[in-house]
């Protein structure tokens, strides 16, 4: 096995070209379980903890650039006041030390389905930024998911950074785990509101081959919801869109809870998280009027 | 490959080491210090945690390459000489204890919390060991000791 240690990324894009099955580690907390239970033996590990652009992050006119190897920590910790949905899914990153280490980035790079970062990078529209030596493209979120543990990098391909808007409205995420700390998600789910474009963005995780938007939830509610005159929400409005963000999942039985416990739950979540974050918006509203 | 990586503040050099090899193998098989223990080898434990450049991380989940040229701090350098750490001290008294084979974990996970939170609340301190089992379930006389040495700071 080889183990490459690139200073650079145009260093790492050139070493991926050359081989392109050598696996990218950053955190280690996927690759490294795979090693140590022999799951994995690749040809060689391309370390990408020395290339200090892939740690940084930039914002420009509200439009913010995540290298994919800033650490979860650093997002809750730097990035909770601009992108509060990734700050929240980022908490419930399995414990502290994981989240010293582990990386949106490696979220990407693994495409587990219950990936917890997965759901707000869709219901935001995130878009991810993958690199090769021969050039860089751009690959909405929506776009990037194929299947379990499948996405749409090429074999020469890196994971450069990740593009998002400051949160244009109230974002919320929300996960259902045995306990708080240290969970696979036995399902997850991400709202975004888009005032001004009165859009919604929303999101199931583990609860399908891939995550992936709740679509007809996403436009029911967007007509529903009264942007400029916001009011309290109707029960029904909010058991509807549980329903059709629960219709919009195919989950599977397995040890961590049963397809049907996973719909019911997504629409638990869904009724909740719609509940918190048309309130900031109300919340808001209200103070802008005053 | 040679990994050379400064531990507890001394510059150690290992050859022969396998590349898919972790942090934590590195310093319990090849470097002699085998107090960061080897449990469940895939982070869930936090039995293997030490700090890496300064920061809590579990070792069993760090490539020993990727710690070329790093600083790596393990509970064996806590104490200064023969005095222990006062995190370690406290977990004596508060005979937080039983087996002992989460404590080099849990005291480097609460010794980075005190550094950090010196005057930690319960929920702080919960939530800063969320990441370290004990299936002796000792986890009062834990918390106690964590509350005994931020007391002392």
């Amino acid at each position: 096995m080889d183990f490459l240690r690139p200073n650079t990324f145009a260093e790492a894009l050139a070493l991926k070209a050359e081989q392109p099955d050598a696996v990218p580690i950053a955190g280690g907390t996927d690759v490294m379980v795979e090693l140590n239970f022999d799951h994995r033996r690749p040809p060689a590990l391309l370390d990408l903890t020395r290339i200090a652009e892939l740690r940084e992050w930039s914002a420009v006119d509200g439009k913010l650039r995540v290298g994919s190897g800033v650490p979860y920590a650093r997002i809750i910790e730097q990035l909770g006041g601009q992108l509060p949905g990734l700050a929240m899914a980022s908490r419930t990153v399995g414990s502290p030390q994981i989240r010293n280490r582990g990386t949106v980035g490696g979220n990407l790079g693994a495409a587990s389905p219950a990936g917890d970062t997965h759901p707000v990078l869709l219901a935001g529209d995130a878009v991810i930024e993958a690199a090769s030596a021969r050039g860089t493209r751009m690959i909405p979120a929506a776009e990037f998911y194929l299947g379990v543990k499948r996405n749409a990098l090429e074999p020469d391909e890196l994971i450069a950074a990740v593009h998002l808007n400051a949160a244009p409205g109230p974002e919320q995420f929300a996960k259902v785990g045995t306990r708080n700390a240290m969970v696979i998600a036995v399902c997850s789910f991400a709202i975004a509101l888009h005032p001004a474009e009165k859009r919604v963005g929303a999101a199931v995780g583990s609860a399908a081959p891939t995550p992936r938007h709740a679509t007809a939830a996403e436009e029911f509610l967007a007509g529903e919801l009264d942007w400029d005159a916001p009011k309290p929400l109707l029960d029904s409005v909010k058991r509807r869109f549980g329903e059709l963000v629960a219709e919009a999942a195919s989950p599977i039985d397995d040890v961590r809870g049963s397809a049907a416990y996973r719909k019911h739950a997504l629409a638990v979540l869904a009724r909740r998280t719609l509940g918190w974050a048309w309130q900031d918006h109300l919340g808001k509203e209200t103070r802008e009027c005053a | 490959m040679r990994v050379t990586v400064t531990v507890n503040g001394e510059q150690r050099r290992a050859d022969d080491v396998w590349e898919g090899e972790s942090l934590l193998f590195l310093l319990r098989e090849r470097l002699g210090l085998p107090g960061s223990k080897n449990a469940c080898e895939q982070g869930e434990c936090g039995s293997c945690t030490v700090y890496l450049d300064d920061v809590p991380v579990c070792s069993c989940l760090v490539a020993a390459g990727q710690v070329q040229d790093r600083e790596v701090r393990t509970v064996e350098g806590l104490a200064e000489g023969d005095r222990l750490d006062p995190v370690q001290e406290a977990f004596v008294e508060a005979g937080a204890v039983q087996c002992g084979f989460c404590t080099p974990g849990l005291v480097v996970a609460a010794h980075d919390l005190l550094d950090r939170v010196p005057r930690p609340s319960d929920p702080e301190i919960r939530e800063a060991l969320a990441g370290n089992l004990c299936r002796c379930t000792g986890y009062e006389k834990i918390l106690d000791a964590v509350r005994l040495a931020a007391a002392r700071r």
